[in-house]
């Protein structure tokens, strides 16, 4: 894992202090609400419907054991004992006192933590595939890079006030673990495939205009190869072109992919290319060596050689996690565990102080000190012996984490919706309880396989429902709540934007109209489809028909 | 509305700025006003004749105008460049790092406060126009930088 050496802590110490002075004046009536509201969003603090909401970012989404149980402790003394993770591979705290919050970052800093850049209009944190120097389908783990652009990016002087937020991915695979194409900006990192130039050399494949909220829009493609040692000068250029040429009149036009699809693909890329070039004359990226300090932060943990495979799978609830929740390592004897947030009837994402503490524990006792946050509000342990998987499998079960739905219909994706957010038209987690609580049965969800479901409570789209197989998006219709269904949608590498069947439901309708739509499924369904596959095949109509009647 | 807050040494243009229109168009004028949807490239072919560039913020959450002053400087641009509008405070770190040297907002700035702002960060993670080392070549004594 990175480590801050005295640079890093002398930036995070002096943003605790500055934070503390502005809350400082805010309390003290030197800073109207309105001028103190840029200020606190750029440490992640939100005015939300009951109090303050604190977001704090975990980069790439990696944690150490330290850091785990320095989260749970904030939830204890500053929250009401929880937390809340995100599909940013955040955590937030709901329940924050704004004349404590500076305490908080001043804590998070003990740990190397920070809520930097977790709102406003700026580049946030960076995110990554969960399994990255885990996956046996990684080129290079991805997290070096991600953290050669956390700090370039971190207080970028001419990119103080982008025209929005501005959101970033690293993956290594080609597999997609990071719903790649919905971010802004997105890289692959490959092997140059050009034989008469540099070949082997890693670099990135690199992505541009992605994004949710109320236009969905695919990320483009805009750069097959960039040289991984020219990232800075190449992502100066993009946020260049974006700062000076996106709208600024109307904010739910001014994210990027609003210029990449006005300007179109062919022109966005030209223009990023002649500012890339001007860029490069300055002399300002990052050199190897950098990345060479950086990447041996995260050099490959000691892994045993000469580990038995074997699993004693007499157990059959121990066989039936074993067969979901873990995914093979790149190392012979180690496996990686996903453990569920997402409880039959529980809220998606959210975990006990308690629940962190063990989940740290086991990290530090199996897994060389690590735990992962997921884009799906999961957690993962991501280097567990085989031979030690019944031990952490028993702890699990004992915290109430050994839930068995990765992936499946009940492992759903819900923003905090109207139970907590100011911008919500609509509740999610009532919703999400209700789609669990139908399909409990972990037979008939091991029969409906891979699945995909994710609800926002607005359109803002912070539930990913463009990127769900099955997609709810909660919408206020004549002051009630009315929920849309969406299907066909996809993060992965297949990415493709869901499409509304037709008219809403309210909350109870909409839980039938999941159902119908997976009756649907089994009924048409060919040997080995997954419910993706089938609405790929036979079309929306079908579906609709089965939904509408 | 008082003296500029300047971070030159030498003497305050007088010259009322132009619009980068009219700038353009007369050949005598040596201080020009950038509005935030202006094309500030357009201006360096002329740029031997500025003194003073003007860089407006109609809004604090309109960041165009950083990314106006960095290309000034990239340019090689030694003249004037300040920064006017809705100005905060907590701004001027990272206008400093673009590049402008002066500062007349609508709302005046307090000095102490300004001081307090551009000493807080002991340092910086990347370059910018001000010519502060980043803390990678830092690390990296040895390394070409710039």
């Amino acid at each position: 894992m990175y480590k801050y050496d005295q640079y890093d802590r002398a930036m995070v110490d002096a943003r605790v202090e500055e934070f503390r002075d502005q809350t400082r004046r805010r309390i003290a009536g030197h800073l109207t609400d309105d001028q103190f509201k840029p200020l606190r969003l750029k440490n992640g603090l939100y005015l939300q419907l009951h109090a303050y909401m604190l977001r704090v970012a975990i980069p790439y989404g990696t944690l150490n054991s330290a850091q785990m149980h320095k989260l749970a402790d904030i939830s204890r003394r500053y929250d009401r004992g929880y937390g809340h993770f995100t599909t940013r591979q955040n955590i937030q705290y709901n329940w924050i006192k704004l004349e404590e919050a500076p305490d908080i970052l001043a804590e998070l800093a003990t740990v190397e933590m920070h809520a930097i850049q977790t709102s406003g209009e700026s580049v946030r944190n960076v995110s990554a595939d969960q399994y990255a120097g885990a996956a046996a389908d990684e080129i290079i783990d991805p997290r070096p890079w991600a953290e050669v652009i956390r700090q370039i990016t971190t207080f970028m002087p001419e990119f103080s006030y982008l025209p929005r937020k501005f959101k970033i991915a690293v993956i290594a695979s080609v597999e997609d673990r990071a719903a790649l194409r919905w971010h802004d900006f997105a890289i692959r990192i490959v092997r140059n495939p050009n034989p008469e130039n540099g070949a082997g050399e890693i670099g990135f494949e690199c992505y541009a205009g992605g994004g949710m909220g109320r236009t969905p829009f695919i990320a483009c493609k805009i750069r097959d190869f960039l040289p991984a040692g020219q990232i800075f000068s190449y992502l100066q250029a993009v946020l260049r072109v974006w700062n000076r040429h996106a709208r600024r009149d109307n904010i739910h036009k001014q994210r990027m992919k609003i210029l990449v699809h006005d300007l179109g693909e062919e022109e966005f890329r030209r223009q990023v290319e002649e500012e890339f070039q001007h860029f490069l004359t300055l002399g300002q990226d990052v050199p190897q060596a950098e990345y060479d300090r950086i990447a041996a932060c995260f050099a490959p943990p000691p892994f045993e050689t000469g580990l038995a495979d074997e699993i004693d799978r007499s157990d059959p609830d121990f066989a039936l996690w074993v067969d979901r929740q873990t995914v093979t390592h790149k190392a012979p004897g180690y496996a990686i565990v996903n453990i569920s947030l997402k409880p039959i009837g529980g809220i998606p994402g959210d975990i006990s102080a308690e629940q962190m503490d063990i989940v740290a524990d086991l990290a530090a006792k199996y897994s060389f000190d690590e735990v992962r946050a997921t884009h799906v509000q999961n957690l993962v342990l991501p280097h567990v012996r085989k031979q030690d998987l019944h031990a952490v499998w028993q702890a699990l079960t004992g915290a109430g984490l050994a839930d068995v739905n990765l992936d499946l219909v009940t492992d759903i994706i819900a923003c905090p919706g109207l139970d907590y957010c100011s911008l919500a038209n609509a509740r999610s987690i009532p919703v999400a309880q209700k789609i669990a609580e139908r399909f409990a049965d972990i037979g008939k969800q091991q029969d409906i396989g891979e699945l995909k479901v994710k609800i926002s409570g607005c359109i803002n789209a912070c539930g990913h429902h463009h990127a769900a197989h099955i997609g709810i998006l909660g919408v206020d219709r004549k002051g009630t709540e009315n929920y849309q269904l969406l299907l066909g949608g996809s993060g992965a590498e297949d990415t493709s934007p869901a499409r509304i069947t037709g008219p809403g439901f309210d909350e109870a309708g909409v839980v039938d109209a999941v159902e119908r739509a997976i009756e649907r499924y089994r009924e048409l369904r060919e040997p080995g489809e997954r419910f993706l596959d089938t609405y790929r095949r036979v079309g929306l109509d079908s579906f609709k028909e089965a939904i509408y009647g | 509305m008082g003296d500029p807050l300047r971070f030159r040494d030498d003497q305050a243009p007088e010259e009322s700025a132009v619009s980068l229109d009219a700038f353009l168009g007369q050949s005598n004028a040596s201080t020009v006003r950038i509005e935030a949807g202006d094309d500030v490239r357009l201006l360096l072919p002329e740029i031997d004749r500025v003194q003073l560039v003007e860089i407006d913020f109609p809004r604090f959450r309109d960041g165009r105008g950083f990314s106006s002053a960095r290309i000034l400087r990239e340019a090689g641009y030694k003249g004037e460049i300040r920064a006017t509008g809705d100005v905060l405070v907590d701004l001027v770190f990272f206008m400093r790092r673009c590049g402008f040297d002066s500062f007349e907002p609508d709302v005046p700035l307090n000095p102490a406060d300004v001081e307090a702002a551009l000493n807080r960060y002991p340092e910086v993670y990347q370059d910018a126009t001000d010519g502060r080392v980043p803390i990678w070549a830092k690390r990296h004594p040895h390394e070409q930088h710039g």
